[in-house]
């Protein structure tokens, strides 16, 4: 573009706008308007990532938004066409990376669709599937409403809120093995059942969280300054949420209960005794509270989840589906230097029976076939509805995998929150749509 | 079992239609393209499994038959009515209707499909508010229809789904834009664009979105392969994967 087309440029370095003012005001360039376009990220600590926003202000006030994406596109889906429909786990878990274990089971839910086998995982894996959505759902939204509290100047609430996530990384880390990026949950069930001493430490985490979430409530809730920058704030209502596609928290707070888990359940959520709050203000404040009020509701779903897994010893009951030609081979065990492969399984396939072995080579390279056909499966993610439209043409890998990621929706929603506002209250319509640019971007 | 209860050819069920059906469904079959020939991928003489001769073809996509079941028979008659007051018919909009894994899909020609979502989405009775976005699909075998578009519906008013699917021949990769039906389109027609080529007619401003503006090439087609590109800095270049020297 040239110097005539883009007019005059001023570089701003933070604490110099007096001079930059001074300096345009010398050029000319103020004829009695304060119109600026001001480019913000993709390098910022308030966009939640690599997230670039082109602001045309007037003054302080928001005449147009533009934001641009794109600066964290890792070809996710393009990857899982040249990967086995098991391998498709381990990169769909690295899109959305505070929800991880909700970009698996989408996956895995459309993969068993197609597959004919979604009556046939069993009711353990479900049960561990539920608990580890809610237990994400919880370090989600904690995430969420820590750096929310950051961008408006909290540090406190940011340290509380990563305090407490860090409970459930530990929990993860237990369970999995893994505190993000977990691959644990697996077409056919999941990877393994709970280690020893899991069901205690769940309780215990049940025991403490309750306190700790009324912590973060009293520094907020009635914070007033809290209240005067989200209240009103980043406004869109239920008309403009359907038209734009957005679901989760911020239609939750437009004062619609529409729930996936609740309408179209999944994992068997629908055994399940919660509640689905809603706030009726539209605004970012409302978000919150939805947010903080759906903590309690995932509590109430791993206490339950709790009292099923400790009813039942887990021998009786498999964590994957029976058929062989789909559950992965390998048998997990802890030994001396961490999880690996179980010795007795490594010593069934190498030492006695050539079949076993032919059969744990095949699945492990070559994968399962599925029949061809698409389906698309969705799960409420903490953000909203994330979808996985599978396409199969027979083989053993996706023939096209493609995820409805919420936080890519919702970010077009960005300009009817944010327009005619105020260029601080941007930060606010960032922060309370909550996008992770890993999912945004895929 | 007894013989008695099979419904063989010439049993009493159905014994005038099954050998048409069969024969017709045998038809399809072979008229799809070959997708893969032998058993073990040789092509010389190493393979002697007798497998050689294999011809495996691509599985045709069959068209349901009514009733679909479920609320789908609904859908279908609420939709053929829809397009009725407007003066255009169901069957001239609507190619095909596959319902599969008990979900429904309308594979809907490209002239039909705004007044298809408009009827889907402001019929009081079929009310699909909501449009799931597009993912966009390549099928280089199927000649004259290779790209796809997908869009899931959902009715939150009745919790329903439905799937509209638009295909278009490579050489004209035309699809009238849903951002006048449902605005969230915007941002997923612009990927599927970037991703496939597909050019949404209408769209407000169709660039790409998540590859870089001067990018060539539409990465998530069949056609492109998964190599690896450059990296670049400033001032220095690290050749693709493939291309760094390696030792052995």
């Amino acid at each position: 573009m040239t110097a005539e087309a883009e007019g005059r440029v001023y570089t701003v370095g933070g604490q110099d706008w007096d001079e930059v003012v001074a300096a345009a005001d010398e050029a000319g360039d103020r004829p009695g308007t304060e119109r600026l376009v001001v480019n913000m990220g993709p390098q910022h600590p308030s966009t939640h990532g690599v997230l670039r926003l082109i602001l045309t202000l007037d003054g302080e006030t928001v005449t147009e938004l533009r934001p641009v994406i794109g600066y964290l596109h890792t070809g996710i889906e393009k990857n899982m066409e040249f990967r086995t429909w098991t391998q498709g786990v381990t990169f769909c878990t690295r899109m959305d990376y505070l929800a991880p274990i909700f970009n698996e089971t989408a996956y895995c839910l459309a993969v068993e669709r197609l597959l004919g086998i979604e009556q046939d995982v069993s009711p353990r894996a479900n049960v561990l599937r539920v608990l580890m959505m809610e237990l994400n759902r919880i370090s989600s939204h904690l995430t969420a409403i820590g750096t929310f509290g950051l961008e408006l100047g909290a540090t406190t609430v940011f340290l509380y809120g990563m305090r407490e996530r860090e409970k459930v990384l530990d929990l993860f880390e237990l369970m999995t093995g893994l505190r993000m990026n977990h691959g644990y949950i697996r077409p056919g069930g999941v990877s393994q059942d709970l280690p020893p001493g899991a069901l205690e430490r769940l309780r215990e985490f049940l025991g403490v969280m309750p306190p700790l979430l009324g912590e973060l409530r009293a520094l907020l809730d009635a914070n007033p300054l809290y209240i005067g920058r989200t209240r009103n704030i980043a406004y869109l209502d239920l008309a403009g949420c359907v038209e734009l596609g957005v679901t989760g928290p911020i239609l939750r707070a437009t004062g619609l209960p529409w729930d996936l888990r609740k309408s179209q359940p999944y994992c068997g959520y629908e055994s399940y005794e919660f509640g689905v709050p809603t706030e009726d203000s539209s605004d970012a404040y409302g978000r919150y509270l939805v947010r903080m009020a759906e903590m309690d509701e995932s509590l109430k779903i791993i206490e339950q989840c709790v009292d099923r897994l400790a009813s039942k010893r887990s021998p009786d009951d498999p964590v994957m589906v029976a058929d062989r030609k789909i559950g992965w081979p390998a048998r997990l065990a802890v030994g001396a230097d961490g999880l690996g492969n179980s010795p007795a399984h490594i010593a069934h396939i190498m030492g006695q029976s050539m079949e076993a072995l032919i059969h744990h080579f095949k699945l492990v390279t070559e994968g399962f076939s599925v029949p061809p056909g698409q389906v698309y499966a969705a799960v409420e993610s903490p953000r909203g509805e994330l979808g996985c439209h599978a396409v199969s043409d027979g083989g053993t890998r996706p023939y096209r995998a493609h995820f409805r990621d919420p936080s890519f929706t919702h970010l077009q929603a960005l300009p009817a929150m944010a327009e005619g506002g105020m260029v601080a209250d941007v930060i606010v319509a960032v922060a309370s749509i909550d996008p992770v640019l890993g999912g945004v971007d895929r | 079992m007894t013989s008695q209860q099979l419904p063989g050819p010439g049993g009493e069920q159905g014994g005038e239609q099954l050998p048409d059906r069969a024969v017709q469904a045998g038809e399809e079959r072979l008229a799809e393209p070959v997708a893969r020939t032998g058993m073990f991928g040789a092509l010389d003489t190493g393979d002697t499994s007798g497998y050689g001769g294999l011809r495996v073809r691509r599985v045709p996509v069959p068209s349901t038959p009514r009733p679909y079941g479920s609320y789908f028979d609904d859908v279908a008659d609420l939709l053929a009515d829809g397009l009725q007051r407007q003066g255009k018919a169901f069957d001239e909009a609507v190619e095909r209707v596959i319902v599969e894994r008990g979900e429904l899909t309308l594979h809907v020609k490209r002239d039909y499909l705004i007044s298809v979502a408009g009827v889907l989405r402001d019929e009081p009775s079929l009310a699909f508010e909501m449009c799931l976005g597009v993912s966009g699909v390549h099928y280089p075998w199927e000649t004259g229809r290779e790209l796809h578009a997908v869009y899931p519906l959902l009715s939150i008013t009745h919790n329903r789904r439905v799937r509209l699917e638009v295909s278009v021949p490579d050489a004209d990769p035309r699809i009238p834009s849903l951002v006048s039906v449902y605005p969230t389109c915007d941002w997923h027609e612009r990927e599927a664009w970037d991703f496939f080529g597909i050019v949404f007619d209408g769209h407000p401003a169709l660039t790409r979105i998540e590859m870089p503006d001067d990018w060539k090439g539409h990465p998530q087609r069949k056609d492109y392969p998964l190599g690896g590109i450059p990296v670049e800095y400033r001032g220095a270049q690290v050749p693709p994967p493939e291309e760094r020297r390696h030792y052995e």
